[in-house]
């Protein structure tokens, strides 16, 4: 009764063109965002800002990222956490180099770096595709962690690569409390999500697609798989670099590369597989999904009354992981977005059968 | 000098032995389903986790004949719950939910296994063999491990070749590899051929698990060291047999005198902390090897068709 679009007529191009057409999902958006910008901090804690809301919002970054690529693009890689890791570094650097650099700066030169370095690794995209492409990235991956673990000049001369950086300002105010963390986090990753939303639903987006569902088809309506493909590992890096490098700052603020390992590029895989391949919003679906779901396991041995030991729960994390993964490929192949999807259509009709 | 260079290959070579023989598993189920199965590294944890933990309750032949047994039982599971419903998709989507298999398998092998390092004793004498000790000063040592490894390999790899080549069973494989269809239409039972080729995999990675458990101990890492197979397999071609092995060895000689000839050089002019370099040497030989010949030494040309 209330989702309807009835009456809603779009009179202007702009209209048809919009990013929420119906009123409804527009208000239910620009909602969401008042609530995180000003409730969520009038009554969040330490514990939710640091475990729950700044973790979901940068990995949700990360995972649209990584979904411009698979999701859209249908490259599939398994080097996010190298990515990562190179916005993280390459943002320390400037920052350690030139101290008096914007903090936005910073973080997009960790964007910027990481995109370079991510074009660099989808060459080979040119001509594999699939496992093949998958095998490459991970080679990305393992070069990566390797090189800041081992370079020096990259990690400034400490051991074992571990850096962290001191206290962070944003135009001379000091980003001290994890409030004011969180909504700098909030809204870099609103301002780059919005600037996702849109690259995938214009031109560049629809090369993407293309190219995923169907390469030679694409190439012979006149797509250049070269300039849709680099273009889709510039913009992922891109995207996931700004990530590594939030992550790094705002979240860890001392790491080393083993944050940026192997298992990081599985998390963000699964967290787009779960949330839906090619979807904006199931990005953070699946985000939000693939933090909290080990918050809620850590809390059931509690809740049920039988003592559990950590490893046991992480045992357990991992089994619920895998078998989610392979639910969602059987039941619902596009994720958690899709369930989100059909909920709206039944809402449409609601309470009416059809 | 030279002595040490031998040393280091035959070193190297033993140890793409244990990546050819988790290649092997890859090859096999690729062959067989045009699975890439990510799980293969986790199946060979899982196995070994078996072998070690029931060997303890029994002795080493039960316990390795119950872990066969457990694969066996693994590999209708698998797919049971998982091929079956997947027929028909994409290789990519197959290739995520193989992903799922290896996280399920990681933390349920853990689960009731349990997650300590756990040691496999097949018996082999520790100390190690030393040859040519009159040709060069000190010899070149040999581990007799490693020496088990490359034997137990190229057992596995004729009975497997013999296995492909004469029986039944065999034949009706290479025609489901060759085209799925037309071995359905002249009544291949597929599901069938796929638990076969799953079961034999569980078995390889049975092989693979111990001999790499006698040497490392049973821990967590050995699902991470079989990722490794990945640049074996794309050097050697993702379907080919002795491909799988032949990368193995190339992989495993390549990083270990990479690790010992390039390391000192790149630490040198880059300045680094330490090697390591075996830890990437194979995926960017692997990248590398992409870019120029992508279906690897010895696959099969790769042919798009619209």
């Amino acid at each position: 009764m209330l989702y309807r679009e009835t009456g809603q007529f779009k009179t202007s191009y702009a209209s048809d063109a919009a990013i929420f057409p119906i009123a409804q999902d527009r208000w239910f958006v620009i909602g969401l965002l008042v609530f995180a910008f000003f409730v969520l901090p009038l009554f969040a804690n330490q514990y939710l800002y640091t475990e729950v809301l700044i973790p979901v919002l940068i990995l949700s970054l990360a995972a649209i990222g990584l979904n411009i690529l698979t999701g859209y693009c249908g490259q599939l890689s398994l080097g996010t956490g190298g990515f990562m890791a190179v916005g993280a570094y390459a943002a320390y650097n400037l920052l350690l180099r030139v101290p008096e650099t914007n903090l936005i700066l910073v973080l997009l030169f960790g964007g910027l770096m990481a995109m370079l370095v991510g074009v660099l690794f989808g060459i080979p995209s040119l001509r594999i595709k699939g496992f093949y492409l998958a095998v490459a990235t991970l080679a990305a991956q393992f070069f990566i962690e390797w090189a800041f673990a081992r370079v020096k000049w990259f990690t400034n001369y400490a051991p074992s690569g571990s850096v962290a950086v001191g206290q962070l300002e944003l135009f001379g105010i000091p980003l001290d409390t994890p409030m004011k963390k969180y909504l700098f986090v909030l809204a870099m990753v609103s301002l780059l999500a919005l600037a996702a939303k849109n690259l995938v639903r214009g031109r560049l987006g629809r090369m993407w697609m293309a190219m995923r569902d169907m390469d030679i088809a694409a190439e012979i309506i006149g797509i250049r798989p070269l300039h849709a493909k680099l273009s889709a590992f510039a913009v992922s890096s891109f995207y996931i670099g700004v990530a590594g490098a939030l992550w790094a700052f705002l979240r860890l603020g001392s790491w080393e590369p083993l944050a940026f390992d192997i298992n990081r590029s599985f998390q963000i895989l699964f967290m787009i597989i779960i949330g839906g391949l090619g979807s904006i919003l199931g990005s953070f679906l699946g985000a939000a999904f693939i933090v909290l779901v080990p918050i809620f396991l850590n809390q059931i041995p509690g809740l049920i009354g039988i003592p559990m030991s950590t490893a046991m729960i992480s045992h357990l994390e991992f089994m619920i992981f895998g078998a989610m993964i392979v639910f969602f490929l059987i039941v619902e192949p596009h994720g958690l977005a899709r369930l989100w999807a059909i909920a709206k259509e039944k809402l449409r009709l609601w309470p009416f059968p059809y | 000098m030279l002595g040490q260079f031998i040393e280091t290959l035959i070193g190297g070579v033993l140890t793409g032995v244990l990546y050819a023989l988790v290649a092997l598993g890859f090859v096999l189920i690729f062959k067989a389903s045009g699975v890439f199965n990510f799980a293969q590294g986790a199946m060979v944890l899982f196995a070994a986790l078996a072998v070690a933990r029931l060997a303890e309750i029994m002795p080493l032949p039960f316990a390795v004949a119950a872990a066969i047994a457990i694969m066996i039982a693994l590999a209708y599971a698998i797919e049971f719950f998982v091929l079956r419903r997947l027929v028909n998709q994409e290789g990519i989507i197959l290739f995520m939910a193989t992903l799922g298999i290896t996280y399920f398998l990681e933390g349920f092998g853990q689960t009731i296994w349990g997650s300590d390092i756990y040691k496999i004793n097949l018996g082999i004498p520790r100390e190690p063999i030393f040859l040519f000790q009159e040709v060069f000063p000190g010899g070149i040592l040999l581990d007799r491990e490693e020496l088990a490894a490359a034997i137990v390999c190229a057992i596995l790899v004729a009975v497997l070749a013999v296995f492909f080549q004469v029986t039944r069973i065999g034949r009706a494989l290479r025609a489901v590899a060759d085209d799925h269809q037309a071995a359905q239409a002249v009544g291949i039972p597929l599901n069938y051929i796929w638990l076969i080729v799953w079961a034999v995999s569980g078995i390889v990675a049975i092989a693979a698990g111990m001999i790499w458990g006698s040497k490392l101990g049973v821990q967590f890492s050995i699902s991470l060291v079989a990722l490794k197979a990945l640049p074996v397999l794309i050097l050697g071609g993702l379907t080919s047999i002795p491909g799988a092995i032949v990368g193995g060895l190339i992989i495993g000689a390549g990083e270990k005198l990479a690790e010992v000839m390039l390391g000192p050089i790149l630490i040198r002019w880059f300045d680094l902390a330490g090697g390591g370099i075996e830890n990437w040497f194979a995926y960017v030989l692997a990248l590398i090897f992409l870019l120029f010949r992508p279906q690897g030494l010895f696959g099969e040309r790769i042919i798009e068709r619209v």
